[in-house]
């Protein structure tokens, strides 16, 4: 039998933007085992409820990542609104399904900086977060925030935009979906490329959903998992297709990523297009009482809010169970049986965000 | 917006509604824990077509729960979170971290071992 030695993976690594530890135990080059560990950053947000008001607690939940911030206070605020009964403004409604889709796009883009840039592909790297600020710039100049926005409340939005600005935000994307494209032919068709990715930290489609795979990791493997299907925000009034790989390979999983910035793109022309007037927040009385799952589709896939109100200003209980801490055991079985180089590239195949799953 | 109910199980239903799940062709979405006074309210939930199903148990702290990780080999991390946040043992996890899955500098505030004098 050959002899197993333990290689630490992190949590400090040269690809890894966040601390995540990984002990892989190896045969010669071989991975056959690995023990995950996380808990570095844990910052135990959650236990906030406890002294913040609901409507107060908005901005930790953004706080939970620096990345799907507005996600996250999407999700909160909309599982607030659920439990409470209430109908917030359509307007509302589908200016927080543009600026979702805005913080995927930039988070997209943010990956595939990092991922090209793990693999030495400085120029993919560069213009990849060259067209990200312009992303952020438009976040920025609608919201007033590049990577907190602040503007979701319970009961709507904090701020309007303008026509003019949603018809300057649809230029914008004209540009950065040609942009894109060139982009993406270097990256997914580059021979270097392929030749590091396709065949590389193979996940099954049954191994995909047995072990919870959510977002590109599994849409990689060929489920077409993804909750903006179940209609949240203005998808219900959306038409769009989750994008579907299904080499189950690394190359799979970047490129459902590289193909989503194309839909993102394509969902918020369409929100743009139908978005209607009125007002963007209501008045909120009360205090929720009773409990509610509230999902949303995160860049890195489905976030869940688990929240519990007894009709007092504070929360009896909000738990989040985020895309990247369901993935860790999809990584544990990607891991096993790859060659000790490809793990840094596998690892940010699944692009784990640390600070999310670790609140 | 989906509606969602959760339903009540016992301690001794956990592994048989696992293996129901698994039957049906559902995914493993969350395992949750909420403290309540002296009790924890633990919520599995699977998912099948975009539906969630709910069942929730209720705990003290000294009870022990079956883990559901022969069934759903991937619950190992939600089983690993609530004994480290909360004390809560979990019997025949498949990677048991004894309490070392999340490697924080000081005991976590929700878990009961922080409450005991000293112990931080």
């Amino acid at each position: 039998m050959t002899k197993q030695i333990t290689v630490p993976f992190g949590p400090q690594h040269p690809v890894l933007p966040e601390p995540l530890h990984l002990d892989l135990v190896l045969e010669d080059e071989k991975v056959v085992d690995v023990i995950p560990t996380i808990g570095y950053v844990h910052r135990g947000l959650e236990k906030l409820v406890e002294k913040r008001e609901y409507t107060e607690y908005v901005f930790i939940a953004e706080r939970i990542c620096g990345i799907c911030s507005f996600i996250h206070s999407q999700t909160y605020v909309q599982g607030i609104e659920q439990i409470m009964g209430l109908e917030i403004p359509e307007r509302a409604e589908y200016l927080r399904t543009i600026w979702g889709e805005y913080s995927r796009l930039h988070s997209h883009l943010l990956w595939l900086g990092l991922f090209a840039d793990s693999m030495g592909f400085e120029s993919v790297f560069m213009n990849a977060w060259r067209l990200r600020e312009h992303i952020l710039d438009d976040l920025e100049s609608t919201t007033g925030g590049r990577v907190i926005q602040g503007v979701c409340k319970v009961g709507g939005v904090r701020k309007d935009v303008a026509p003019e600005k949603l018809d300057e935000m649809l230029k914008g994307l004209k540009n950065l979906e040609h942009e894109l494209n060139e982009l993406n032919n270097v990256f997914l068709f580059d021979q270097s490329m392929k030749h590091r990715l396709k065949g590389i930290g193979k996940l099954s489609s049954e191994d995909a959903y047995q072990l919870g795979a959510v977002g590109p990791t599994a849409r990689g493997s060929g489920l077409a998992i993804d909750i903006r299907e179940t209609g949240y925000g203005a998808f219900g009034k959306i038409n769009f297709r989750p994008v579907v790989e299904h080499g189950g390979d690394s190359y799979a999983r970047c490129a459902v990523r590289a193909k989503e910035m194309f839909t993102s793109i394509d969902i918020i022309e369409q929100c743009i297009k139908k978005i209607p007037d009125g007002p963007v927040d209501m008045k909120v009385t009360g205090a929720p009482d009773g409990e509610y799952f509230s999902r949303t589709e995160q860049p890195r896939g489905e976030v869940i809010h688990y929240i519990k109100g007894n009709g007092k200003k504070n929360l009896v209980r909000h738990r989040v169970r985020t895309p990247t801490f369901t993935n860790i055991p999809p990584l544990v079985t990607l891991l096993k049986g790859c060659e000790l180089a490809d793990v840094p590239v596998i690892v940010l195949s699944i692009d784990p965000c640390i600070g999310c799953a670790e609140r | 917006m989906e509606p969602q109910t959760i339903v009540p199980i016992t301690v001794g239903e956990v592994v048989q509604k696992a293996e129901q799940a698994k039957k049906d062709g559902c995914r493993l979405v969350l395992i949750s824990c909420t403290k309540i006074d002296e009790t924890f309210e633990i919520i599995y939930t699977y998912e099948k077509d975009l539906k969630l199903t709910n069942y929730r148990i209720t705990v003290k702290q000294d009870d022990e729960i079956p883990s559901i990780s022969g069934i759903y080999w991937g619950s190992f991390v939600y089983e690993n979170e609530i004994h480290d946040l909360y004390g809560i043992h979990v019997k025949g996890i498949n990677i048991d971290f004894k309490g070392t899955f999340y490697k924080t500098a000081i005991k976590h505030p929700f878990s009961v071992t922080i409450t005991k004098e000293g112990d931080a």
